[in-house]
C-alpha cells in the first residue's frame, strides 16, 4: 500500500538513454506524470518524442536509465506485459490490423490487453466503438478505412486494454477543425474518467486546451517541463522551435 | 480424363496440408521453413517406427506423432527460429537448410535408407475403392485422405476466424510490435504457430508414407511441392493453399495422362505461370494497371516528361 498523504507518480523515466548502432536518440531524459494528469510532449522533429514512447511502452529496450509504472521497475517487461499493466500506446501512423474488422481490432485488444473473457471483451469493444464514434463502421475490414478512422480506431484500440497511462503519438494531425474539437472532447472525457494522458502534438492550441503541463524535447534532450506558458516563453524553447541564434 | 481429374483432386488435399504448414510459418511468424519437406519425413518416418518398431496401432501412432511434431514446432520456435529471426534475413535460410540437412543424414542413420511405407500396416484400406457410375473406381484412401485435409484446413479456418487465440494470430501476422501493444505477446503467437505448422508437417507426412513411400531423403521434394501449392493458392489464405493444392494435384494428374514423366513438370511449369502472372500484376498496378502497363511497353517513352 502507498502511504496515504504521498502520491506518487504513475510513470516515471530516469535517465533514459537511447542509442540506435552510432546513434545517439535520448540523452538522460527525465520525466514524470502524476495519476490523473495530462501531459502534453513537444519539440521540433527529430527531437526523440517519438522514441521516447517506445522506450516508455517497451517497443525496445533501453540502453540505461529506468521506466518505472505506479512505482514498479518496468526493465526487461516486454511491451505486451506493459500493456497488461495498464500502459498503452498509439502510433503517430497508425497501424491497424488491416485484415481484420473495426470491431475485431478493439475486440483482440480488450481479450489480451485487458484479459476480459469474451463476452465482456465483446460489451466493452462495442461501449469503445460508440465512444469513439466508429460503431457505424464496426463491421468494416479496417483495411477499408480512410486516415481519420485509422486514427480513431488506433486510440480505440489502445482503449480497450483498459489502460492507466495512454500515450498519444500526433493523433491531430491531419483532421479539420471541427474533428479536433471531437478529439479534444474525447480525451478530455478520458481524463475526468481518471486516465492519465500522455500527448505528443504539433497541434498547440488542441494540445493546450487538454494539458496542464508541457515537456518540451529537441535533439533527445528535455528542454523545460511545467506550466506550457512558461515552457512555451524558455528561451532554449524559443531557439528549438524558431532557430534563432544562441547568443 | 475425368479419372485424372478426381485423383488429382484428391491428391490436392495431401499438397494443401503440407503447404498450409508453410504457408503459416511464413503468414505469422514471417519464416521461410526450408525443412518444412524434412520434418513432413520426420513424421512419416516417426510414425512408420511407431509402428513397426513399437507395435503401436496406426491410429494411436498418428495421433502421437502429431503431437509429438506440434511439441517439437513449438520448441524449435522457442530455441531456434526465434534467434535465427532476430539475426536478420539470411540467417534464418542458413539455419533451415542447416537443420534440413540434418535431419535428413540423421533420418538415415537412425531408420537407414530404405524406402518405406505404411500402407502394408493399414489393412486393405490401401487398395479398397469404390466404384461411381461411369465405371470410374475411387479409391478409398484418397477420399478419407482428402476429406480429413478439408477437414483440418476448415477446422483451422474456423480457428483463426472465430476463436481469440485467432484474433491473437492474425494481428500478430498483420503487425506484431502493434500487437504487442495491445497485449498479445507476439513470441508466444509464433510459438503455438510453429506448433501447428509442425504438426500439419507432420500430418502431410502420413498421409505420403500411406499412399506411397518415403525415404530419409524425400524431404526437398516436398517442399517445392509445398512452395509450389502456396504460391498457386496465394499466400496467407488457406483456401487459397486448398486450391493452389487442388490445382497442383490436378496438374500433375494431368499431365500423367500425356506421359508419366511429364507428371512433375507439369506442375512446375503452371507453377512458374503462375509466379510469372503475378509478378506482372505487381508490375502493372505499380504502373496504374494493365492499360498503362501495356501502353507504357508499346508506346513510345515520352522524352518531354522524363525531362520535368
Amino acid at each position: 500500500m502507498m502511504p496515504a498523504m504521498t502520491v506518487e507518480p504513475i510513470l516515471r523515466a530516469k535517465g533514459v538513454n537511447k542509442s540506435f548502432g552510432a546513434l545517439k536518440v535520448l540523452f538522460d531524459v527525465d520525466f514524470h506524470v502524476m495519476p490523473g494528469e495530462a501531459v502534453g510532449v513537444v519539440g521540433p522533429n527529430g527531437a526523440g518524442k517519438t522514441t521516447l514512447f517506445g522506450a516508455l511502452a517497451g517497443s525496445f529496450p533501453v540502453s540505461s536509465g529506468a521506466i518505472q509504472l505506479g512505482g514498479r521497475d518496468l526493465s526487461g517487461t516486454s511491451a505486451a506485459e506493459r500493456c497488461r499493466l495498464g500502459l498503452a500506446r498509439t502510433h503517430q501512423v497508425p497501424k491497424p490490423f488491416l485484415g481484420m474488422t473495426v470491431f475485431e481490432n478493439v475486440h483482440v485488444a480488450a481479450r489480451a490487453g485487458a484479459g476480459m473473457d469474451q463476452t465482456r471483451a465483446t460489451a466493452e469493444a462495442a461501449d469503445i466503438l460508440r465512444r469513439t464514434g466508429l460503431m457505424p463502421l464496426a463491421n468494416r475490414p479496417a483495411a477499408a478505412l480512410g486516415l481519420l478512422d485509422r486514427k480513431r480506431l488506433e486510440v480505440a484500440r489502445a482503449l480497450a486494454t483498459q489502460p492507466n497511462v495512454i500515450l498519444l503519438d500526433e493523433i491531430g494531425g491531419g483532421l479539420t477543425e471541427a474533428e479536433l474539437v471531437a478529439l479534444v472532447d474525447l480525451i478530455r472525457s478520458l481524463q475526468a474518467d481518471g486516465l492519465t494522458v500522455v500527448w505528443i502534438e504539433h497541434i498547440l492550441h488542441a494540445l493546450l486546451r487538454v494539458v496542464t503541463r508541457l515537456v518540451c524535447m529537441a535533439e533527445g534532450r528535455v528542454l523545460a517541463q511545467g506550466d506550457p506558458r512558461d515552457v512555451m516563453a524558455h528561451p532554449e524553447v524559443q531557439r528549438a522551435y524558431l532557430g534563432s541564434s544562441p547568443e | 480424363m475425368l479419372d485424372s481429374l478426381i485423383q488429382g483432386i484428391l491428391l490436392g488435399g495431401y499438397y494443401a496440408v503440407l503447404a498450409a504448414g508453410l504457408s503459416l510459418m511464413f503468414g505469422v511468424v514471417r519464416f521461410i521453413n526450408l525443412a518444412h519437406g524434412d520434418m513432413a519425413v520426420l513424421g512419416a518416418l516417426g510414425s512408420l517406427w511407431l509402428v513397426q518398431s513399437a507395435g503401436v496401432v496406426v491410429p494411436l501412432a498418428i495421433v502421437i506423432t502429431l503431437i509429438g511434431m506440434a511439441a517439437l514446432g513449438w520448441l524449435m520456435q522457442r530455441f531456434i527460429f526465434e534467434r535465427a529471426l532476430a539475426g536478420g534475413f539470411l540467417i534464418p535460410i542458413l539455419t533451415t537448410i542447416g537443420l534440413g540437412a540434418a535431419l535428413q543424414n540423421g533420418m538415415f542413420a537412425a531408420f537407414g535408407s530404405n524406402t518405406q511405407s505404411l500402407g502394408a500396416h493399414i489393412g486393405n484400406l490401401s487398395w479398397s475403392s469404390w466404384q461411381l457410375p461411369g465405371g470410374i473406381i475411387v479409391g478409398q484412401l484418397p477420399v478419407y485422405m482428402f476429406a480429413t485435409a478439408v477437414l483440418v484446413l476448415g477446422s483451422l479456418h474456423l480457428l483463426l476466424t472465430r476463436t481469440a487465440f485467432g484474433r491473437a494470430v492474425r494481428s500478430t501476422s498483420t503487425d506484431a510490435e502493434a500487437a504487442s501493444l495491445c497485449g498479445v505477446d507476439p513470441r508466444k503467437v509464433h510459438r503455438w504457430a510453429a506448433a501447428i505448422a509442425v504438426a500439419l508437417a507432420g500430418l502431410a507426412g502420413i498421409f505420403l508414407a500411406m499412399r506411397a513411400q518415403v525415404t530419409p531423403f524425400s524431404g526437398p521434394m516436398m517442399l517445392i511441392f509445398a512452395f509450389e501449392a502456396v504460391v498457386i493458392g496465394g499466400i496467407g489464405s488457406l483456401r487459397g493453399t486448398l486450391i493452389g493444392g487442388i490445382v497442383l494435384g490436378v496438374v500433375q494428374a494431368l499431365g500423367a495422362l500425356i506421359s508419366p514423366q511429364i507428371s512433375i513438370l507439369a506442375g512446375h511449369l503452371v507453377f512458374l505461370a503462375v509466379l510469372g502472372w503475378r509478378l506482372m500484376h505487381v508490375a502493372a498496378s505499380e504502373r496504374g494497371g494493365w492499360r498503362a502497363a501495356l501502353k507504357a511497353v508499346f508506346n513510345k517513352p515520352d522524352l518531354s516528361r522524363s525531362q520535368a
